[in-house]
């Protein structure tokens, strides 16, 4: 039997920051909020605090788009921390590679309580230059994105609304279809206290009115940026008897590139990149996915919500569309209730951390107004597309 | 009857590659009219982008070779969103090269309408040159006939 390593981890604490636009604060300043926040939440004190992991790797702050957050190393001398383990990167199994990270160094005993978090600041940092392309500053393009960025393919929208296009057209997904995910994700966001768009309802007709972005995906296809930083605490199983919540373990995690790593390359195109990481992570569990109780799934674009649903084993290959025809099924009280804190889309581009964040609230019974009526024993999340996917499979206690 | 949507041919700025050893070919050889594309001299397989390695059989003897130039859409979306100021709609597709089936591209459809444009459709390359003149762009129109 493979060693199933991951499941010597648990979550012990969630930390939020503040989540807004605009909000005139420091990318530390959130990032020390929400890691506070994450320590006391554990009942640990900074001094029990020997990892610390972001994603990505430092150097793409607020003044660089926002993206980025401080780098571990920056945290660390900050907030005065005696670390055993420390990492930041961007390649891996998306945001959730932190997640990766934290579990490997909890396995093999180099860190015992492990910090994660990812920050953002794209909101302030798109106020101060205005919302352009990717790399409009740079004077030569290396690596792949020279074979798609001289093309005006300057945002991630349009690197994904040609699978979108392609669903639509061999497999008949349609508007109102793709548009279940964001309609009830917005409906979600009205129970979330800090979802940007909480207090702001959406029908179906106001987003078939959306003006376009990148055909077919229009503005309610995209995430919102905001500022925000995200933290939860990673802490090996011995310790859960004195976690003062339910603990949520990590089952299964789905880390594998069998495709082609790529935006645009990936072989087939009914599918993407994280079809390698969802089987991967259902052959390091005995659970299924009819055990699935809530799904956490990446929704930085819409479309995306339907490539994992297929990845996932949901529904087939294509069937996406039918699979949110008429939204029930992902809604509250549906057989798969999904982005219960309204997602990217509606709560705000926490950038995977908040999925995966929402997805322990859930399982400890600690989500307040939008606690789930069925409470959850196991949940997915999902993170990332195109060069950079991974997916996670957490439960209520330990096995 | 909605109106149709007329997408720029030229973008008010186009990036450019840093050229080295590995890309120069695909780069350059537009300014011979000639789409360039990495293949295999031990298993005959094409790939994209240009690698000093076969990703079908790990051959290190791989090299640039002329193709057709031509393809057919993959698939396809009209960007609208100016990410360069001032830019109007313009087609992004991904056209897959006649060669092999999976040897992809992404591109800009020229010369066409984008209700003119469908999944399939046959295209072939023409080129459009950086105002510095040391690199082409493969740009993709309709092939004759493609249209009705």
């Amino acid at each position: 039997m493979t060693t199933i390593g991951e499941r010597s981890s648990y979550v012990s604490g969630l930390g939020q920051s503040a989540v807004g636009r605009n909000l005139g604060r420091t990318e530390m300043s959130l990032t020390v909020e929400a890691i506070t926040n994450a320590i006391a939440d554990a009942g640990l004190r900074p001094s029990d605090i020997d990892g610390l992991v972001t994603y990505p790797a430092g150097g793409n702050g607020t003044a660089k788009g926002g993206f980025g957050g401080p780098s571990a190393n920056a945290v660390q001398d900050a907030m005065g921390l005696r670390l055993d383990y420390y990492s930041g990167s961007s390649d891996g199994a998306a945001q959730l590679q932190a997640l990766v990270t934290a579990c490997m160094a909890v396995a093999t005993g180099l860190a015992r309580h492990v910090v994660i978090y990812r920050t953002v600041t794209e909101s302030t940092a798109q106020t101060a230059s205005g919302r352009r392309g990717l790399s409009l500053g740079d004077t030569e393009l290396d690596g792949e994105m020279q074979y798609r960025l001289p093309y005006g393919a300057l945002s991630a929208t349009t690197w994904l609304a040609p699978l979108a296009q392609y669903h639509m057209d061999r497999f008949g997904l349609t508007r109102e279809q793709l548009g279940q995910i964001a309609v009830v994700s917005r409906a979600n966001a009205q129970l979330t206290p800090y979802a940007l768009m909480r207090g702001r309802p959406m029908t179906m007709d106001d987003y078939l009115a959306a003006r376009m972005i990148s055909t077919p995906l229009s503005l309610f296809d995209c995430d919102i940026p905001c500022d925000a930083s995200t933290a939860l605490v990673i802490s090996h199983v011995d310790t859960a008897a004195d976690c003062p919540h339910v603990p949520v373990q990590i089952n299964a995690l789905g880390t594998a590139s069998w495709g082609r790593p790529s935006w645009d390359q990936y072989e087939d195109l009914a599918s993407f990149p994280g079809r390698g990481p969802a089987e991967h992570m259902w052959q390091r569990t005995d659970l299924t996915k009819d055990d699935v109780d809530s799904a956490h799934i990446y929704d930085g674009f819409s479309i995306i919500v339907n490539l994992w649903l297929e990845a996932l084993g949901f529904c087939g290959t294509g069937e996406s569309g039918a699979f949110l025809e008429g939204g029930k099924r992902i809604s509250r009280d549906g057989e798969l209730p999904m982005n219960t804190n309204g997602g990217q889309l509606s709560g705000g581009r926490l950038h995977g951390f908040g999925h995966l964040h929402e997805a322990a609230l859930q399982l400890r019974g600690e989500a307040g107004e939008r606690q789930l009526p069925r409470q959850p024993e196991v949940s997915v999340v999902t993170n990332g597309a195109g060069s950079t996917v991974g997916c996670a499979l957490l439960t209520r206690g330990l096995a | 009857m909605t109106a149709r949507t007329t997408v720029g041919a030229v973008l008010p700025l186009r990036l450019k590659p840093y050229v080295d050893a590995d890309n120069s070919a695909f780069w350059s050889g537009g300014a011979d009219g000639a789409l360039m594309i990495h293949r295999c001299r031990s298993c005959g397989s094409w790939f994209h982008p240009p690698a000093p390695v076969c990703r079908n059989c790990q051959s290190l003897e791989v090299g640039p070779e002329r193709a057709s130039g031509r393809g057919t859409v993959a698939s396809y979306t009209v960007n609208v969103q100016p990410w360069i100021p001032g830019s109007e709609p313009y087609l992004i597709a991904w056209v897959e090269l006649a060669e092999q089936p999976g040897l992809r591209l992404t591109t800009n459809l020229v010369d066409v309408e984008a209700e003119d444009v469908s999944l399939d459709m046959p295209v072939e390359v023409v080129f459009e040159p950086h105002p510095d003149g040391d690199v082409w762009y493969p740009l993709f129109r309709p092939a004759p006939g493609a249209t009705a």
